[in-house]
């Protein structure tokens, strides 16, 4: 099993959402956060005070797969999410050690 | 009006017979239907009544529309402090302290009010000296529903002075623009009570009082015969000056130029804008005391120049930033009421776009760089709008004013003829405009100074550092302004 988070901009999730539909993902975690990376913040002026925003909104989208479907998801959440402009976010993969559906106790990738 | 005078002289017919059984007893003297008929004349006219009769007038009271038009002003510019200036300053400081300004607000409207019945309307519109009136309305005696002709022939003098009181209220609400987010609310409370006595009182007397020493249009015996419409000098230089001088020596809010401080709702700052203008109606308007063409000027001049100010502002913003701001609008919309507020009643069309062009540029390269140049905190601009645009609306006043629009201008105006008013209005008014200005620069800065250091030895002027990274509304107030996710 493995955790896939993808950090994207707020406005792609709906398509993040239905590419991810089309190749079988059946759940993921949605939170909205706020950061930044090489795309920094902005700029607000208020009668000319300055203020630098440094952190943007963004959205976090986690999802625990099944190996197999790692790959998949990755591709299908890079497609859907690209628009080629810094700030388009960033998705990090690792292990995840277990999983337990709550309900019925299930195991393993059964569970995810 | 020969209706009219058909059914008094039938009137007259009828209770005549009366008026004959009775004049057996008593001959009480009668108006006759002429003087009558004048009577009802000047009322219309916001005229004063016949006075070459001793029979008492049969309108001897308020008249129905000017005393209904002055009401709606008394509330309007209400309406201008509760909520329209809390909610347009609420909305520029940060989360933690909205409830402070709504609280400040609120504080100075039931303060002032309290001190306005004491002696606050006596000391402004009682006859005394030409620096402060007299006491002989202290508690509102005598103060009840007939008019003050010393003021107005038509309005109760109860509405006049609680008219009047509202300008009394916003006046030091709008001081603490300049030093909000850091000042204690118990010294916000003493400073204003003793900033009426030494400030606003005696300012509002020389300005608008009946042997005011700069009331040019109603005291023949003004010495500086300067005019001041709806309060350029009254409201915002002494609130816009004493704002700077208070807010200089109480320091810069923690953090300031370092930490974020946007304004947390723009929103807000914007309802409270449009509150601000439409209460404006009230405040310019209304300060014709009657519902004659004098006020009807006063709107027309007061729209051009809110929204005139309003779109040259933002447009210069565009012009230099690249991105109008709506806090741009909002800012040149205020100054634009601000800087025509002297003038509303003593200008015409021309005069007023002209006003509201300087509007949108004067006090914006005030706040955008006067500001950053010395770099005080003034933190919401009371001084770069108020103190600037008021005494740029004083000033321009003086070169402005015209009596095509105002015969109180004019030598019919028998105050304007003593003092010589009428000789100068386009023709070196300006002189006097910068004599008042003076008065009122050195009033307001002294007796700010004075009084800030008077309360700042008594009980201090800043909550402390604790209390202000925690935020006022919980130090100070115990509540929060906003609950929940």
């Amino acid at each position: 099993m493995k955790k896939v988070e993808a950090i994207i901009k707020p406005f792609k999730l709906e398509e993040v959402k239905d590419a991810l539909g089309d190749i079988g993902i059946e759940g993921m975690t949605v939170t909205e956060v706020k950061g930044f990376g090489r795309q920094k913040g902005h700029t607000e002026i208020y009668r000319g005070s300055e203020y630098t925003v440094d952190f943007l909104p963004k959205i976090k989208l986690e999802l625990v797969l099944p190996d197999s479907q790692v790959e998949a998801a990755v591709s299908a959440i890079v497609k859907s999410a690209k628009t080629g402009k810094i700030g388009d976010g960033k998705i990090f993969v690792s292990p995840v050690e277990q999983a337990v559906r709550i309900r019925t106790e299930e195991k393993g990738d059964s569970a995810v | 009006m020969k209706k009219l005078f058909l059914s008094l002289s039938l009137l007259a017919v009828l209770f005549s017979p009366i008026s004959a059984v009775r004049a057996a007893d008593a001959p009480a003297p009668e108006r006759s239907v002429s003087e009558r008929l004048e009577d009802l004349e000047a009322y219309v006219n916001n005229g004063a009544r016949n006075a070459s009769t001793n029979a008492p007038s049969k309108i001897a009271g308020s008249g129905p529309g000017h005393n209904a038009w002055m009401m709606t002003s008394a509330a309007l510019v209400l309406f201008m402090t509760l909520p329209g200036l809390a909610l347009f300053y609420g909305g520029l400081v940060r989360k933690k302290n909205i409830l402070s300004v709504l609280a400040q607000c609120l504080g100075i409207a039931g303060l002032v009010t309290i001190l306005w019945y004491l002696v606050g309307y006596s000391l402004v519109f009682a006859g005394g000296s030409p620096y402060l009136g007299g006491l002989k309305f202290a508690l509102l005696k005598g103060v009840d529903a007939n008019p003050n002709t010393d003021y107005a022939a038509w309005v109760s003098q109860n509405v006049y002075s609680m008219y009047q009181m509202m300008f009394a209220i916003i006046t030091p609400a709008l001081i603490i623009g300049a030093i909000a987010e850091r000042m204690k609310f118990s010294a916000i409370l003493l400073f204003v009570t003793l900033w009426m006595f030494v400030v606003y009182f005696p300012l509002a007397h020389m300005v608008w009082g009946v042997d005011g020493l700069m009331n040019g249009v109603w005291n023949g015996d003004a010495k500086i015969k300067a005019i001041d419409f709806a309060g350029g000098t009254v409201v915002h230089m002494s609130s816009g000056w004493s704002a700077l001088i208070l807010c200089l020596i109480l320091g810069k809010r923690r953090g300031h130029g370092k930490e974020p401080m946007q304004p947390h709702s723009m929103v807000m700052c914007m309802i409270g804008t449009g509150m601000l203008w439409v209460g404006w109606y009230g405040f310019n308007a209304g300060s014709a005391v009657a519902a004659d063409g004098i006020a009807a000027n006063a709107f027309m001049t007061t729209t051009l120049a809110a929204a005139v100010g309003a779109f040259v502002w933002a447009m210069a913003e565009f012009l230099f930033r690249g991105k109008p701001s709506v806090l741009g609008f909002c800012s040149g919309a205020v100054a634009g009421l601000v800087v025509i507020t002297p003038a509303a009643g003593f200008v015409d069309a021309n005069g007023a776009m002209i006003i509201g062009v300087a509007a949108g540029l004067v006090p914006y390269f005030a706040v955008v760089k006067l500001k950053q140049m010395f770099g005080y905190d003034d933190a919401l601009d009371t001084f770069g709008v108020h103190a600037v645009g008021g005494t740029l609306g004083a000033l321009m006043t003086g070169f402005l004013a015209t009596s095509s629009v105002n015969s109180n201008l004019t030598d019919a105006n028998s105050y304007a003829k003593a003092n010589g008013l009428f000789k100068l209005v386009g023709n070196g008014l300006w002189m006097e405009q910068v004599k008042a200005i003076g008065i009122t620069l050195v009033l307001a800065v002294v007796g700010t100074v004075v009084i800030a250091y008077i309360v700042k030895a008594i009980i201090g002027l800043r909550v402390s550092e604790e209390e202000e990274s925690v935020g006022l509304d919980l130090a100070e107030h115990g509540e929060e302004g906003y609950h929940g996710a």
